[in-house]
């Protein structure tokens, strides 16, 4: 089977191991004291991705980011470890992006590749940890989708049988293609990155970087297309400017405070419209939210 | 965590050193593979940026992976089942790894599936292995049993054997029998041809075999029957899946426990000539061994290494009296000690890894064209050079190994003799790299020839031939005396004129050269860069002195009836 993977990743600052400089006395990330990386669980779904690709070798794996010209590093990354194809999403307009305003554009630039036959990535980002994006991009996009992968148990050309997270267990379900995955840490952890990929790969770039003037593999890019990564704007990908970055996102962040969880008891919500509805209610009326 | 970057002011001092250039241009023809594969770099600059990519890439998974998977291997340990070796699950989870990392054919050409790396890289991403786990370091290292078939099987073996080797499939050389250690002109194993089948056949035992259930085991046998010594053996290559070799026992060791040694029985097993009959001893096994040396001095490195950053850190975190143990002299004494003798080391190792690897490059380029006149002078200078370095940097680095090991557990004090601490197997693990491949009384048998030659002589004056920086004159001129002193010393034992008084004193007057040598190479590296390398010189230099002066004293004191009251005093 011939599928075509999209893996969406971020490119997030290494919240794992923080120091005393890692906030800014507002409240906001302090970027420069915490090292680039690759979202974990991103690499997760890349792991799934490319599980998918050795049961069916004809696949393509493209990984999607939407950042600045330095995220550029974890397309390269993603090669290293296997991925076939890297798009950078980058303009000022996408800059400022909640998790509405990043799905609006992830989802206009998946329409922009045009076919597809599942969409992976990670359940969410260690920088926002909202788990928000996955799920909203299947939503723009009208496709179904299935939270907290662990395992891609099968996949037939017309549905996949997936195997994901509950609480106290796991829980096997069956769906139909195309659809997005969100996968969680639980699944199997990334393969490294491969010498002779990395020898090759370290010489991919976008073109914000093949125009630097020390940029020595011009010729190589020239010969092989796969080291071309592909960096794409708002325009390119006809989007909404007004659906994109700060003007697009209703989330506003007033302020920041550290919480320390003190819930001692849980209450459970089917997912009825009657229960969604009585927890908003709740929510709403204890000024969670609102 | 990485186990490249956290070093690699020191590894890329000697990665960036300015014979690799012309290593590098040897080993690349010109940069003529970027043509045919597109992972070879075009230039110099793309090799070196690649090395480090990949040194990069190894750094991150020793620290993240095969570091903090060293106990597991260690406490669950290979087991045997059936005649099959299994690995422990951690030791399958690294091999697995380091497959799927492309690092199973470092130094294996192109058309055969290699990254194409030349030895000195192959070293330099071996120190980094062998610092985060030494029995996973020996079932990587062994890859490098490849360059025998590379170098003397037929071209038929190399298509056949290298590729699957570079996709990691484990190898080992089966050499010791329990008759033939240290000896190995007594092998026993017999190899006889069938005329029917076309083959050979293997019968007997080999024991102490370092990945003895290997998938490709190179055997030194005896095929010239009735033959007795060396010139009887020749090396052959047996597939573990052609059936007829098992393993019978696992020993049970002092240390290095993820490193299966093997008693293995070869029951009528399907062999292969590798190269030609007779020479398997004096040709191949030589060449094997030589390569194999530098492996564990590599090794050696690679614990002395681990045990100075156990020792560091535990120094800066244990308090006692109110302060760190660091603070205190008694401990930084014993701190400063193992990093200088780590970085004198580490310096020597790689002055031999470059030689090895021109020789190598000189001996490709040999089966390419015939060498010009000036080629093969300068191809047997290197030689020359690795042949004497070899012997030292085994000898003297697995010692240091030891030393650190032990200050190591010193500086850990009770805590470093118990089990929870990783001090405690590196001490353990330390003490076979003085041992195999060749004690350390035997390099000194191979290394004294040199010393009574006048090479290592020669050598130290080639490597004070430099200019020295205002600084570093005092500690040139200290380095100086070292060589003077081990020069009077040599000429002192010379004088005795009896060859069992030199055979008693060549361990003394080893170590004289050695720590000169190295004394000299440090001062060189100070050189190239003060700032990295002038504490580490200034405690080596003392280190050095005091050793000198010891050697020297006995030396002067040494006279032949001595001898005597030795081996009287032996016998009761």
């Amino acid at each position: 089977m011939k599928l075509n993977i999209i893996v969406l990743a971020k490119q997030v600052p290494d919240t794992r191991n923080v120091g005393n400089d890692a906030m800014n006395a507002d409240g906001t990330i302090n970027r420069a004291a915490l090292p680039a990386i690759f979202n974990p669980e991103d690499l997760n779904a890349l792991e799934q991705a490319l599980l998918l690709k050795e049961r069916n070798p004809e696949s393509r794996i493209t990984v999607l980011t939407m950042g600045p010209h330095r995220a550029a590093e974890i397309l390269r990354e993603a090669l290293y470890r296997g991925a076939d194809e890297g798009i950078l999403l980058t303009d000022r307009a996408f800059a400022g992006a909640d998790t509405l305003a990043t799905s609006y554009a992830l989802a206009a630039a998946i329409k922009k590749i045009g076919s597809y036959d599942i969409i992976l990535c990670g359940r969410q980002a260690i920088d926002g940890d909202t788990a928000q994006v996955g799920p909203q991009v299947a939503q723009q996009l009208g496709l179904p989708q299935v939270t907290y992968t662990r395992r891609i148990v099968d996949l037939q050309p017309e549905k996949v049988v997936v195997e994901r997270s509950i609480e106290n267990g796991v829980e096997r379900v069956e769906a139909p293609l195309p659809l997005l995955l969100t996968v969680d840490a639980a699944a199997d952890s990334c393969r490294p990155a491969n010498a002779y990929r990395l020898l090759r790969f370290h010489r991919a770039a976008i073109p914000a970087e093949q125009a630097a003037p020390d940029f020595r593999y011009s010729a190589q890019l020239a010969a092989d297309s796969r080291l071309q990564l592909k960096e794409w704007s708002l325009e390119y990908i006809g989007g909404d400017a007004s659906k994109c970055g700060l003007q697009g996102s209703p989330t506003k962040v007033r302020k920041v405070e550290n919480v320390v969880f003190q819930a001692k008891e849980s209450k459970r919500y089917t997912a009825s419209d009657e229960d969604l509805k009585a927890l908003v209610g709740e929510l709403l009326s204890n000024h969670t939210i609102g | 965590m990485n186990y490249y970057t956290d070093n690699n002011r020191i590894l890329r001092h000697y990665l960036s050193h300015p014979l690799m250039k012309r290593i590098v241009e040897m080993q690349e023809h010109g940069y003529s593979d970027a043509e045919k594969y597109n992972y070879a770099p075009v230039d110099f600059a793309e090799a070196i940026e690649g090395y480090e990519l990949v040194l990069n890439l190894v750094g991150e998974l020793c620290a993240e992976v095969v570091a903090p998977n060293a106990m597991a291997v260690e406490e669950e340990g290979p087991t045997l089942n059936n005649g099959r070796v299994e690995y422990a699950p951690a030791t399958e989870q690294n091999l697995d790894l380091f497959r799927k990392a492309g690092l199973m054919g470092i130094s294996m050409p192109r058309e055969y599936g290699g990254l194409n790396f030349p030895r000195t890289v192959f070293i330099l991403i071996q120190d980094i292995v062998t610092r985060a786990d030494a029995a996973f370091g020996n079932l990587w290292g062994l890859q490098d049993c490849a360059e025998t078939i590379h170098s003397f099987g037929s071209d038929e073996q190399r298509q056949r054997y290298l590729p699957r080797i570079c996709a990691g499939e484990t190898m080992s050389m089966d050499l010791t029998e329990p008759d033939a250690g240290s000896d190995l002109q007594s092998v026993r194993l017999k190899a006889t041809y069938s005329e029917e089948d076309g083959c050979w056949y293997l019968d007997g035992v080999k024991r102490f075999i370092t990945n003895g259930d290997s998938d490709v085991h190179l055997v030194l046998a005896r095929s010239e029957e009735g033959s007795v010594d060396g010139r009887g053996l020749s090396l052959f290559i047996v597939e573990k899946g052609c059936g007829g070799v098992h393993t019978r026992r696992i020993e049970n060791k002092m240390g290095i426990h993820g490193s299966p040694t093997c008693e293995i029985v070869f029951n009528h097993a399907r062999a292969e000539l590798c190269g030609s009959r007779r020479m398997g001893l004096i040709k191949y096994v030589m060449s094997l061994m030589n390569g194999a040396r530098l492996g564990i001095a590599t090794q050696s490195v690679g614990i002395a290494q681990a045990t100075y950053n156990e020792a560091l850190e535990y120094a800066h975190n244990r308090k006692q009296f109110g302060k760190e143990i660091i603070t205190f002299p008694a401990v930084y004494e014993m701190l400063g000690a193992m990093k200088a003798r780590l970085d004198a080391a580490r310096s020597l190792l790689y002055e031999t890894a470059r030689n090895v690897d021109m020789t190598g490059q000189f001996n490709t380029l040999s089966r390419e064209r015939a060498l010009t006149p000036e080629e093969r002078n300068e191809s047997k200078l290197f030689a020359k050079k690795a042949d004497a370095l070899t012997p030292i940097v085994k000898g003297i680095g697995s010692e240091i190994a030891n030393q650190n090991a032990y200050d190591c557990v010193q500086v850990h004090g009770g805590s470093g003799y118990m089990r929870d601490y990783v001090c405690e197997r590196l001490y353990r693990d330390a003490r076979i790299t003085s041992i195999y491949e060749g004690t350390t009384q035997l390099q000194v048998v191979a290394a004294i020839r040199y010393a009574t030659s006048g090479y290592y002589a020669q050598l130290l004056d080639e490597y004070l031939a430099i200019e020295v920086p205002e600084e570093l004159k005092p500690l040139y001129d200290r380095v100086l005396s070292l060589t003077q002193k081990y020069k009077a010393a040599v000429e002192t034992v010379l004088s005795l004129g009896s060859q069992e008084s030199l055979d008693f004193l060549s361990r003394r007057i080893y170590e004289m050269a050695s720590y000169s040598i190295m004394a000299a190479l440090l001062l060189g590296d100070a050189v190239a860069d003060e700032k990295l390398f002038k504490p580490s010189l200034h405690g080596f230099v003392a280190i050095a002195e005091a050793l000198l002066a010891g050697h020297a004293t006995y030396i002067e004191g040494f006279t032949p009836e001595m001898l005597d009251y030795l081996k009287t005093n032996n016998k009761q």
